[in-house]
């Protein structure tokens, strides 16, 4: 299989998971289970005694609380159903963690899907904004060359040096500290958008200037093009391929910035999980160790961002075929 | 030639300068703007909040504190720091060399690995080195700084080798036991910090090398019977410096962005910790003067690498 195929594999499955959230997750992603902080993971088994069976889970029962220490009750198995309670699979009796339980007790895969939601829509619309925003800003740019090409090129070249972070956090500080959970996921959009704008807006004037200059373009003057129209339809589809090479990459470090503001207390916040949130319970001294499986939204990141680079690589052998 | 360099610099000089200061009042604007301010908490009193304000200027118009510190900047007087109660100008001293020094460790882990990684996969794409060594950049390239630095934090106090972070500045006695503790700290930030940059490093090198490797000057020195390692090694990598040395400037970037990360993480007296302190308890000119500081050494950064690839290929200086 090709790099591009597996990339759009990796990415469609991750996005199909998330879509289907609500679905596919076996418990409410914020509810606590007795008993179950920290808790190990849950394997479903479907081979009993080598008789095969109905899926079902052995019940984790706490045998130290002090210690957290955990043993499975293999006399007493759970049986798994199927399309009940409207999700697709999930315990008929007592908690079932495929992936463990967080320090609160919570189901790690349920909010890693929740939390999914929640971490790539940001990036996503983050993208979306970035992109119209140094769309508009490049073609303007690369459409009037004079005093509104010099001004944005040198806001460009201005904001493109400054180390990401530092402008997010600041102007992510400047909000009230504790917001809802939508008003931080547009906050966050938006202030990415503005921080990373001018990467795109460069590679789009160049185009529309180049492009400007060519025959069709004074063909379409001639024939009486208003010089919003020739932009716009004419112009603005020759850097559709630039804008969408941008996309990719800048989904990446959306996903990457999201993590890192959360992480750091200055983007969502609990109880709402995103990757970033979840990252905070990974962190605290020994989790890494004791209780591994709360890294499940580093992994997360990792499949995600690999699915997306795999795109890109692609995607730039595609631009330069005769490299 | 050397007054066409001269003139280049002074011009990307003047720019820096442009640089820092636009950073400077942008920080300086943008945390006066947040709602509230350093004493706008429930336990202060208001009166004595307001006593504070006089004395540190913060009840004048905007525009008048924006001027006032500005013409003292130029006496480098930062103003008075509202969350330490010290002079922002001693914070800024005492931490900005640990973010110069952590950042110029990850720089020489980034270019010390990255640069002969990328010489090996871009001068040999099938050799299983090849393939382990792209495999092991790509997944870093995939995982968030942030988590290379705690699988870091986590090999280091599960092995014991080296301290797990926590580097308290000056504590131990003696220049030569402070310098050693310094030593003993600062490979595990390093890492995290410079391990990421390294593999995109490598992945441009590789591309650069392929690109190079092309040139008839390389077949040419093959022809008079140049051994293939010198040809890779000396001639080849020569002829790939530019495209690589041309993101240096970015990377200076990159290296402050994930030291802001890095020094949370691994509670390292640096800058970012500091600005981070700054922005959480609205400490205007902490913030403002942390902002400077990093623009500086960004300004610098750039400006160092600007001048080496004007010397590595003076064409470019008539281009920037």
């Amino acid at each position: 299989m090709r790099a591009n195929a597996r990339g759009a594999l990796l990415l469609g499955a991750v996005a199909g998971l998330l879509v289907a959230a609500p679905v596919v997750s076996p418990n409410d992603p914020a509810r606590q289970f007795a008993d179950h902080a920290n808790a190990p993971p849950m394997r479903p088994h479907v081979l009993d005694d080598g008789a095969v069976r109905r899926p079902f889970v052995y019940p984790v029962i706490v045998v130290d609380r002090l210690e957290r220490r955990f043993e499975e009750d293999r006399a007493r198995p759970i049986d798994l159903a199927f399309f009940t309670d409207g999700r697709v699979l999930s315990s008929t009796d007592g908690p079932w963690l495929l992936l463990g339980g967080d320090p609160l007790g919570r189901d790690v895969f349920s909010r890693l899907l929740s939390g999914g939601r929640l971490s790539l829509g940001v990036a996503l619309v983050a993208v979306v904004l970035t992109l119209i925003l140094g769309g508009l800003a490049g073609a303007a740019a690369g459409f009037n060359s004079g005093p509104l090409d010099r001004a944005i090129t040198a806001i460009a070249d201005f904001v493109i040096v400054l180390p990401l972070i530092y402008v997010v956090v600041t102007l992510r500080a400047v909000m009230p500290p504790f917001l809802d959970t939508p008003t931080v996921f547009w906050t966050m959009a938006i202030v990415m958008a503005l921080a990373s704008w001018p990467v795109p807006a460069r590679g789009v004037r160049a185009i529309i200037a180049t492009e400007h200059q060519k025959a069709y373009a004074e063909a379409a003057y001639a024939v009486g093009g208003g010089p919003l129209r020739i932009l716009l339809r004419h112009l603005l589809p020759a850097a559709a391929g630039q804008l969408a090479t941008h996309g990719i990459l800048l989904f990446p470090a959306f996903i990457f910035a999201e993590a890192t503001l959360s992480f750091v207390g200055l983007g969502f916040a609990e109880p709402s999980a995103s990757w970033g949130v979840m990252l905070q319970d990974a962190a605290r001294a020994s989790a890494m160790v004791e209780a591994p499986w709360l890294l499940s939204p580093a992994i997360a990141i990792v499949v995600t961002v690999l699915g997306a680079r795999m795109l890109v690589a692609a995607r730039s052998t595609e631009a330069t075929p005769f490299s | 030639m050397p007054s066409a360099l001269l003139g280049f610099v002074l011009r990307r000089a003047f720019r820096a300068l442009a640089l820092v200061l636009a950073a400077a009042s942008a920080a300086m604007v943008l945390v006066h703007l947040a709602p509230g301010d350093a004493f706008s908490t429930f336990d202060m009193d208001p009166v004595a909040a307001a006593a504070e304000r006089a004395r540190l200027g913060l009840d004048r118009p905007l525009v008048e504190q924006y001027v006032t510190w500005l013409s003292r900047l130029v006496l480098l007087d930062f103003g008075e720091s509202t969350r330490f109660h010290r002079p922002v100008g001693t914070l800024l001293a005492e931490r900005v060399g640990y973010t110069a020094l952590l950042g110029g460790a990850a720089l020489v882990v980034a270019i010390g690995l990255g640069v002969p990684a990328g010489v090996m996969t871009g001068s040999d794409p099938r050799g299983w080195i090849t393939r382990a060594l792209r495999a092991a950049s790509l997944l870093l390239l995939a995982t968030p700084p942030l988590v290379t630095a705690l699988v870091l934090l986590v090999l280091a106090a599960q092995s014991g080798w080296l301290p797990a972070g926590g580097y308290a500045g000056a504590a131990a006695t003696g220049a030569l036991n402070q310098a050693a503790d310094l030593l003993r700290h600062l490979p595990v930030p390093a890492l995290a910090l410079g391990l990421p940059i390294a593999a995109s490093l490598e992945r441009l090198q590789a591309q650069a090398m392929g690109a190079a490797l092309n040139d008839p000057s390389i077949a040419a020195a093959r022809a008079r019977g140049i051994s293939r390692r010198r040809a890779v090694w000396v001639h080849a990598l020569r002829l790939s410096a530019p495209p690589v040395l041309a993101v240096v400037g970015i990377v200076i970037g990159t290296v402050l962005s994930g030291s802001f990360v890095v020094e949370i993480v691994m509670s390292w007296p640096g800058l970012g910790g500091l600005m981070f302190d700054a922005l959480v308890a609205r400490d205007v000119y902490l913030a403002a003067g942390c902002a400077t500081v990093a623009a500086l050494l960004l300004a610098l950064g750039i400006l160092a690498a600007d001048i080496g690839l004007a010397f590595a290929d003076p064409r470019t200086a008539h281009l920037l």
